[in-house]
């Protein structure tokens, strides 16, 4: 289908669709055997100035523009969305300051991300406050010029590899989510230390580290915004970055499609290829399909969050639940229609299915997502 | 340090479909590329300056959709693009081309160095870099496979044999042809791409350049192309029909009999 995008919208396409073909898809496989942390792609990446999407341009990036990081997220995520979250996990992690950041953060913080010099990282995330991220342990105590942090988060996507981190932390216990506030930490501040890197069903190429903080002497210039604010940092950062995620189910779905209409041309059984049995073209027409309404919903969220609608919470969690979803169904489809040989490692088939799976659980299961657009649907019913 | 690098938009096929009547390359429904030996040589010109500093122009001489590979070239790093284009060099050959280019550079003049592939995936001459070099009687060096070191006017590099190589030093100006073991070349940036989009390149004509006309175009071209062909796929050899094991047999028996 045709999106009527402009020439800089193509150039991005392309220019990251190039990068796809060219330098992740001869290595995904190896990353995912090995979980080893993609830095030759990320320095392409940093190249071509794909970080500078989610960053102003005064502070040395392209201007901040979700569209154009979906289109980018998208065609990485369609070679390998181990290697394309990296690239937008950093963006997750660069959202806060971006939104949140006064002018002294943002020009510290800022450039080098923009150049892809240092990647970022987003944590939110405990042991026991997923969902409920209201239930986060992770104290913030204000000692002089400094706050004490103590806690931890885990599964942090590029936790360990990333440089600049955004952390939530309870600066008030008593105030309930209201109590939250939001940090940048660096790689190296005392008492800021990682944990064990997970090992993953999928997106096998990124790092999921636990961030420990034991006294970590956080710097109160690197608070952001103002004492419990962490909660709406957070929000707002995921309305921002929801369609990003929506965008890697996307690029994955298609990814997994092609390989699965390649295959089926090629594949012959009974004396014809079987892409000439209605059971298996019934099954590329619904992928497609729904492939398709997943892009569309994309552009459209992504579009309205640029152009500043206001309340936009709705819309993006619809993105993200339904495309996740859609890569969730076709790269189980495209596992079916490769028969044993989508089963089989040596074949591109399973690992689809295997990273599409996580874009249903992170940034918000795609249970909250429901949550989120019900909610919202009753609240709009009451006006 | 002031680079010239020189590039030829090329078919992207290897398999070049020719008009039996011209014995010419019909380029029609095929996308055009940068001549892919030609890369090295923007990567190199371009890290050369990243290095010394400096400025890098690229030239090439074609159709005017030839402007396409110069604006690829800037997206890659490459500072101005300069396109000669003029009916008058329709029809040349190596001799006319590096002729015609040669007095391109003249009028770029204080360069130090230029840059150019080994030679061209549809033509396979190898024949204009050393041509241009020989025209402006300046050093060449072709099979580039390392530049060791650039010092006061002299240059250090490792020249591709086809067993090991040789280290040559050469004054500057000079001309280097690259082989594809110089290095990797970059992908666009954005920020390129958007330069590019917006550059504009120069276009000279005949009237432009100080040229013999007896030397440019057709008629400039000593090279008589006689005929121009794709040659036959090799046909023949012998087919083994059958179950697969008594196939196997069979051509065991084959290979000590006739072969081995």
């Amino acid at each position: 289908m045709d999106y009527l995008l402009t020439d800089e919208q193509k150039m991005i396409r392309d220019l990251a669709r190039k990068i796809a073909e060219e330098k992740i898809r001869p290595v995904a496989a190896k990353h995912d055997q090995t979980e080893e942390f993609p830095w030759e792609v990320i320095k392409v990446i940093a190249e071509s100035d794909l970080f500078g999407l989610f960053i102003p341009e005064e502070y040395g990036g392209m201007s901040v523009n979700v569209f154009n990081l979906c289109l980018a997220t998208e065609e990485l995520s369609r070679a390998c969305g181990g290697i394309a979250v990296c690239y937008a996990a950093s963006a997750l992690g660069t959202f806060p300051i971006v939104l949140f950041g006064n002018d002294a953060q943002k020009k510290k913080y800022l450039p080098d991300l923009a150049k892809g010099k240092k990647l970022a990282a987003f944590g939110i995330t405990e042991p026991e406050a997923g969902s409920d991220a209201s239930a986060i342990k992770t104290t913030a105590r204000k000692e002089g010029k400094h706050y004490i942090l103590n806690g931890m988060k885990h599964f942090i996507t590029n936790g360990g590899d990333a440089e600049t981190y955004v952390v939530i932390a309870m600066t008030d216990k008593n105030k309930g989510a209201r109590g939250a506030s939001a940090f940048i930490l660096e790689k190296g501040m005392p008492g800021f230390t990682f944990g064990k890197k997970e090992e993953k069903l999928g997106i096998r190429a990124s790092s999921t580290r636990e961030l420990i903080f034991t006294d970590c002497k956080v710097p109160e210039e690197n608070l952001l915004s103002r004492e419990g604010m962490g909660f709406i940092v957070t929000m707002k950062t995921f309305d921002m970055s929801r369609p990003g995620v929506a965008a890697q189910g996307l690029g994955i779905a298609q990814g997994a499609l092609d390989v699965a209409v390649k295959y089926a041309k090629e594949r012959h059984q009974f004396g014809k290829s079987i892409s000439s049995f209605q059971g298996i073209q019934w099954m590329l027409a619904d992928m497609a399909t729904k492939i398709e309404a997943a892009r569309a919903l994309i552009y459209a969220c992504a579009r309205e969050i640029d152009a500043g609608c206001k309340d936009v919470g709705k819309d993006s969690a619809m993105a993200k639940l339904y495309a996740s979803d859609v890569a969730m169904q076709v790269s189980t489809d495209a596992v079916q229609i490769l028969g044993g040989y989508g089963y089989m490692r040596d074949y591109p088939a399973e690992k689809y299915m295997r990273d599409a799976k996580i874009t249903q659980i992170y940034e918000g299961t795609n249970q909250i997502q429901r949550s989120i657009i019900a909610l919202q649907l009753i609240k709009e019913m009451a006006k | 340090m002031k680079i010239i690098v020189c590039l030829k938009q090329v078919p992207e096929t290897t398999e070049v479909r020719i008009n039996p009547q011209t014995n010419t390359l019909i380029r029609e429904g095929v996308k055009s590329i940068i001549n892919p030996f030609d890369m090295y040589a923007i990567e190199e010109a371009v890290r050369l300056k990243e290095k010394f500093s400096g400025s890098v122009i690229a030239l090439t001489m074609g159709p005017p959709q030839a402007e396409a590979a110069l604006k690829e070239a800037i997206s890659m790093g490459i500072d101005e693009g300069i396109l000669v284009c003029d009916r008058a060099f329709a029809g040349s050959d190596t001799w006319a081309t590096s002729y015609t280019l040669a007095g391109a550079i003249k009028k770029i003049g204080g360069f130090d160095l230029i840059l150019c592939g080994k030679q061209a995936s549809d033509g396979d001459t190898a024949q204009v870099g050393p041509g241009i070099s020989t025209h402006l009687d300046i050093p060449q060096v072709t099979y580039v496979k390392k530049i060791e070191e650039v010092k006061d006017k002299l240059m250090r590099v490792e020249r591709m044999l086809e067993e090991g190589y040789e280290i040559i030093e050469t004054p500057l100006p000079a001309l280097l042809t690259v082989v594809k073991e110089i290095n990797e070349p970059r992908l666009p940036s954005l920020k390129g791409m958007m330069r590019a989009k917006q550059a504009k390149i120069t276009l000279w004509g005949e009237k432009d350049l100080a040229l013999d006309p007896q030397q440019i175009g057709l008629c400039g071209s000593p090279t008589q192309v006689v005929k121009i062909f794709t040659p036959p796929q090799r046909v023949g050899g012998q087919m083994l029909k059958g179950e697969v094991p008594e196939v196997v047999d069979k051509l065991v028996e084959l290979l000590k009999g006739e072969i081995v």
